[in-house]
């Protein structure tokens, strides 16, 4: 019998197109995404050396980052981004790659549009030039973010040399379902928390444990979306009845008989008996309560219950430091309780949480209530179709009239490439997957949360403990 | 690319961990379509005031000590968070060849290397004293020497630096990588046919 391997290593095993001794492999990439802001210097670069997009059949393009949010039908007004935007149509023609522009219903964040067109699958090699590649692992795909240069020579070759990296497996022990008011975010961000920022750099993560294996195809995403925030190359969730019945149907999965030989092939694609990884970290779902991040990288988070940290509470110099300087830009004092943190923004959108799910519990929360007056919200679906449905639920509606913005689709205020942005000072409750320093405008403040705790909050006009709040709330 | 082989050059400190790539090229800077002309970007939010030209007199590397360095010194988890190769691109633009860290994000440390960008790994208690001596000596001078593997200054300090073999041949004779694949076009072509039918295409079956 063969050597017991886990999911990543029969992914790699199966894409390894070339192998040297102490040299990386070059592993055969099934499926390349391109948006605007990472290609053009790429597609500049095959035209300077007369190459050409070897396989555009296994190529997508679409505009997330620049686009503006509000009404399409008129001009966009930054003309920077407009080039960027032309630039990248230019490019989809001159080399034969298919791109869901701004007209096309299927336009939308790269990394929601593949999985809910069944072009993300399981067992895949999958890369963007975007960190939040990670989400596609949720499939059960090896799925990565690269850089220019990579999206460049994934363009020439539909290959890309790697070098091996080390396994971690993030288990989450527990027999029910989580408990309540706890998501699929609140795990990854109490994950990241036990972990740091850097505690999976140069490892692929699995995901395991029967609470992971409860959770919808879009929960899951949300967590393999934000392994990048805690370094990781990669984060993957093995596929199951859950995936398959995701896929089945969806516009590009397989059909009639390839569907039961696809089927038949990802029903191998799961860690066998025996296999080992490089690393084991266990959390355990009961212990598990919301989470707020109180700085600025995801790490720095608590469950909304605590308080924000004394620099002091560090012995290590450098956290002391990056503390320090954390809370001076978040305008917090330590020993401030996080419940009660009074906010000017919140922003329900985002590649983590901007999908049909997200939005049908949005607006379950938010039915029949108000945004707080001294508060601005934000709704911005992840794609086009997610738009469409929504509004085909009438879950517009409920946002309007709770009022809530609702938006055209894209990346929106998760990094302020387009208007949507916070002003100096303005503190916000974000359902993004990044606090950094600027990040959503310059000087703003974000705080990462799940998609209930940000409703409660534009409904509180400040940070509540969404289980003390849904029994408030309960049948009001 | 430009191939990195001896490089002597001041060394900047930059005495902060987890520096992300948000931090080392704001997004609204990310809109340009060329490689180049990004240095002048490079750490925005902190290197300038509010109004975007008065350069911060509080940032590190604005000292006038720090003009023209080619070597970074920083802390750890340099380079986390985002893809964007505009982050070594306007390191690059800036002048900085090489940077020193006791670890980096993975993206970013990739994305040195397709740039003739140099990124050693040292302990962070080296690094604290580089970082120390390039803050108490401004103007302090390091020579990098990647064939042989080795920081050097002027007053006999000498480190030796890990570095993958097969990525310090490429920076040394500056390599380009899509040329080195190329080589392998048959077995690429060998592995494209034995894929499976059903496997995922963006074009829609007719
Ligand atoms: S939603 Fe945010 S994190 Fe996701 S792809 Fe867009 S900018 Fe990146």
């Amino acid at each position: 019998m063969s050597k017991p391997r886990t999911l990543f290593e029969k992914i790699w095993d199966a894409h390894v197109v070339h192998q040297e001794e102490g040299q990386p492999a070059l592993l055969y990439v099934d499926l390349h995404l391109v948006h605007e802001v990472t290609s053009p210097q790429a597609f500049e670069g095959l035209r300077m050396t007369g190459r050409k997009v070897r396989r555009p059949d296994l190529t997508l393009a679409t505009m997330d980052h620049n686009v503006p949010t509000t009404d399409r039908s008129l001009p966009i007004v930054d003309q920077i981004s407009a080039k960027q935007m032309e630039t990248l149509t230019r490019n989809c023609e001159e080399f034969g790659v298919t791109l869901f522009g701004l007209d096309d219903p299927r336009q939308g964040i790269v990394h929601v549009i593949s999985p809910e067109l069944g072009i993300t699958q399981p067992g895949m090699t999958i890369v963007c030039g975007d960190s939040h590649t990670s989400t596609h692992g949720a499939f059960g795909s090896l799925a990565f973010g690269i850089g220019t240069s990579e999206v460049e020579h994934v363009l020439a070759t539909q290959t890309l040399p790697q070098s091996t990296p080390k396994t971690m497996e993030i288990r989450i022990e527990g027999d029910g379902p989580l408990p309540t008011g706890v998501t699929s975010k609140d795990i990854i961000l109490a994950i990241i928390g036990k972990i740091g920022t850097a505690g999976a750099t140069g490892y692929v993560v699995e995901y395991t444990g029967a609470p992971i294996r409860a959770l919808s195809m879009e929960s899951r995403m949300t967590i393999c979306n934000m392994s990048i925030e805690a370094g990781a190359r990669a984060g993957m969730i093995a596929p199951d009845e859950t995936t398959f019945n995701y896929l089945k149907g969806r516009p590009h999965a397989p059909q009639g008989a390839e569907w039961d030989e696809a089927v038949a092939y990802w029903r191998t694609l799961t860690t066998d008996e025996g296999a080992t990884y490089d690393t084991t970290v266990v959390l355990n779902a009961a212990d598990l309560a919301p989470q707020v991040t109180w700085g600025t990288n995801p790490g720095q988070v608590l469950p909304v219950t605590e308080r924000v940290p004394n620099p002091d509470d560090y012995t290590d110099p450098t956290d002391r430091n990056t503390t320090h300087r954390a809370l001076e830009y978040m305008g917090l004092e330590p020993g401030t309780p996080l419940e009660g943190l009074p906010l000017d923004r919140v922003f329900i959108g985002s590649c983590t949480n901007s999908r049909i799910e997200d939005l049908r519990l949005a607006a379950h929360l938010a039915d029949g209530k108000q945004v707080a007056s001294t508060l601005h919200a934000m709704v911005v679906p992840g794609s086009g179709a997610v738009k469409q449905q929504a509004e085909a639920e009438g879950l517009d509606k409920i946002f309007k009239a709770a009022g809530f913005e609702w938006r055209e689709a894209g990346c929106s205020m998760c990094l302020g490439m387009n208007p949507d942005t916070l002003a100096p000072g303005e503190r916000c409750a974000s359902t993004s997957n990044r606090n950094f320093e600027g990040r959503q405008g310059k000087g703003g403040r974000t705080h990462l949360v799940s998609v209930p705790m940000a409703v409660a909050a534009a409904i509180e006009g400040k940070l509540v403990d969404i289980r003390q709040w849904d029994k408030e709330n309960k049948g009001k | 690319m430009q191939p990195f082989v001896t490089l002597t050059g001041v060394a900047a400190p930059l005495d902060r961990a987890n520096v992300d790539t948000d931090q080392i090229i704001p997004k609204q800077f990310l809109k340009r379509i060329e490689r180049t002309g990004f240095g002048q970007f490079l750490f925005y939010d902190w290197r300038y005031e509010a109004d975007g030209v008065t350069p911060n007199p509080d940032f590190e590397l604005n000292a006038p000590a720090y003009e023209g360095a080619t070597i970074l010194v920083a802390g750890r988890n340099f380079g986390s968070g985002s893809s964007r190769e505009h982050a070594p691109w306007a390191l690059a633009d800036y002048g900085f060849r090489c940077i020193i860290t006791p670890s980096y994000a993975d993206i970013f440390f990739n994305n040195c290397f397709q740039n003739g960008i140099l990124p050693i790994i040292l302990p962070e208690e080296t690094v604290k004293q580089l970082i120390q001596k390039a803050q108490e000596q401004p103007g302090y001078e390091l020579t990098i020497d990647l064939p042989a593997q080795t920081i050097r200054d002027e007053e006999g300090l000498s480190i030796h630096f890990d570095i993958d073999p097969f990525r310090k041949n490429r920076l040394v004779h500056g390599l380009d990588d899509i040329g080195t694949t190329l080589q392998h076009e048959a077995e690429i072509t060998a592995f494209e046919q034995q894929r499976p039918k059903w496997s995922s295409r963006v074009q829609m079956p007719a």
